[in-house]
């Protein structure tokens, strides 16, 4: 794989993600900065995201940079039979760098491999999505000043829910302490389990979700609960609405503590929540723009000074 | 003794590669995976012959050949057990275990229909994360196989 493209959060170390934080914070101050004045690049989005492309395309603009690409597969040659490698070659013979988001895990693995150009993985199946991990440590690095010692609770769908795996890896340089909340069928894997013994981090597994664990958090990342996950339907009824976050529940947490969420949400969190300052997934979206800026520049190699 | 009992197996070779201890129902799939049924030496096949290690087990002997060692290595995902014996002037004179390498390149099948690896026309990638119990990752779409669950490409 080309070194400066961004697969998986995995392939930053702490000081490369503190690096592209600190970038973030900058943009935050000013998101207009044309950077990429002169270049082009390649938004190549196989699976339609609206949400993802609207972020990652507000960020290149707000660089001056130029947009080429496609927002749906069926627009495209993929559906004539092309390979994934020869659309990558011949994109790349035009942009600068690509940003792509596929339908197939491991498809960004094997794109950045092939591409002569750096590449951005705006997320490959249920695989990777790193841009949604550093959006989500930003607002963490943001709302706590710090990324050090935490208490990070995660909630509902921890099985299935590739942006609770990225951020327990991502925050893994950190010495965090992990609860996770998760009923029988969705929990946490064993390799991520593994992974954090291997590395001497603490987590607490829970199977109710109490006032008692809300208590003690400084950050709570709920995830949904989807019914299709569920190979026993009369589950998914009894627990659907045993994860879900009302305001009540949060009258005696930490001042500090933000609720977080990828979106969209479904009836994870009551809209009740909302107008509570803790809650934050309106402005961790928000973040996702200087996030994304952060990392187009890092792997374009663009520093960017105050 | 016991070389002559061999001998008295499968009939002898003169110089070549000598492949024991390969489990009976893996033999034919260590067959397709070094490709011998392209090669023109003459290949001698045992199957079900007995075995105090292994139950029944199958030998293979491939006449004036002989294997790099990642590539011999690569049957360590079948037959975790089997030896290889170089013979040259009916002579063994290199005898060696199978080992695992720490990567097989396209080799095995991901068996996540939504890889990447199954949708495009291109080489697999696994890495060997736990050599006693063959447990194997996919580069690309990082899903963990673990031995029963193994295909061959
Ligand atoms: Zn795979």
């Amino acid at each position: 794989m080309r070194n400066e493209s961004l697969v998986s959060i995995t392939d930053y170390s702490k000081e490369e993600i503190l690096e592209v934080l600190e970038t973030a914070r900058l943009f935050e101050k000013n998101p207009n900065r044309r950077v990429l004045e002169g270049k082009v690049i390649a938004t190549l989005f196989f699976e339609p995201s609206t949400r993802t492309r609207l972020s990652f395309e507000t960020a290149v603009n707000r660089l001056g940079g130029r947009i080429i690409g496609f927002s749906d597969a069926s627009t495209t040659s993929s559906t004539k039979g092309e390979t994934l490698k020869d659309t990558i070659m011949m994109v790349s013979n035009y942009v600068d760098l690509i940003i792509m988001r596929h339908y197939l895990d491991g498809a960004a693995c094997y794109a950045a491999e092939v591409s002569p150009k750096p590449l951005i993985n705006a997320g490959d199946g249920s695989n990777q999505h790193p841009s949604q991990t550093m959006l989500d440590l930003y607002s963490i690095y943001k709302t706590q000043g710090t990324l050090e010692n935490l208490n990070i609770t995660m909630v509902g769908d921890l099985k299935y829910g590739r942006t609770v795996h990225s951020l327990l890896m991502a925050m893994s340089h950190f010495h965090p302490t992990f609860h996770f909340v998760a009923p029988d069928e969705l929990k946490m894997p064993e390799e991520y389990k593994i992974y954090c013994d291997k590395l001497g981090i603490p987590y607490v597994e829970h199977h109710d979700f109490t006032e008692e664990i809300i208590n003690q958090a400084d950050i709570l990342y709920m995830t949904r609960v989807q019914r299709e996950r569920f190979t026993d339907l009369m589950e998914y009824e009894k627990v659907k609405n045993v994860y879900t976050l009302r305001n009540a529940m949060l009258a005696g947490s930490k001042d500090n503590l933000r609720i977080l969420h990828p979106l969209p949400r479904v009836n994870e969190i009551a809209y009740d929540v909302d107008d509570n300052p803790k809650a934050y997934y309106f402005e961790q979206a928000k973040n996702g723009l200087y996030a994304r800026q952060a990392i187009i520049c890092k792997v374009l190699g663009i520093k960017i000074e105050d | 003794m016991e070389t002559t009992d061999k001998k008295l197996q499968v009939a002898a070779l003169a110089n070549g590669t000598v492949i024991d201890h390969i489990p009976s129902e893996q033999l034919f799939k260590v067959v397709s995976l070094l490709r011998l049924d392209q090669i023109d030496k003459s290949v001698t096949i045992g199957n079900n012959l007995c075995s105090k290690l292994i139950g029944k087990k199958g030998i293979i002997k491939i006449a004036d050949t002989f294997f790099k060692e990642e590539e011999i290595n690569r049957i360590a995902i079948l037959a975790p057990n089997a030896k290889i014996n170089i013979i040259k002037d009916y002579e063994v004179i290199h005898k060696q275990q199978v080992s695992l390498p720490d990567e097989l390149h396209d080799i095995i099948r991901c068996a996540n229909p939504k890889c990447i690896t199954n949708n495009e026309p291109m080489a697999t990638r696994f890495e060997v994360i736990d050599k006693e119990q063959v447990v194997v990752k996919c580069c690309y779409c990082e899903q963990s196989i673990s031995k029963d669950a193994i295909k061959i490409k």
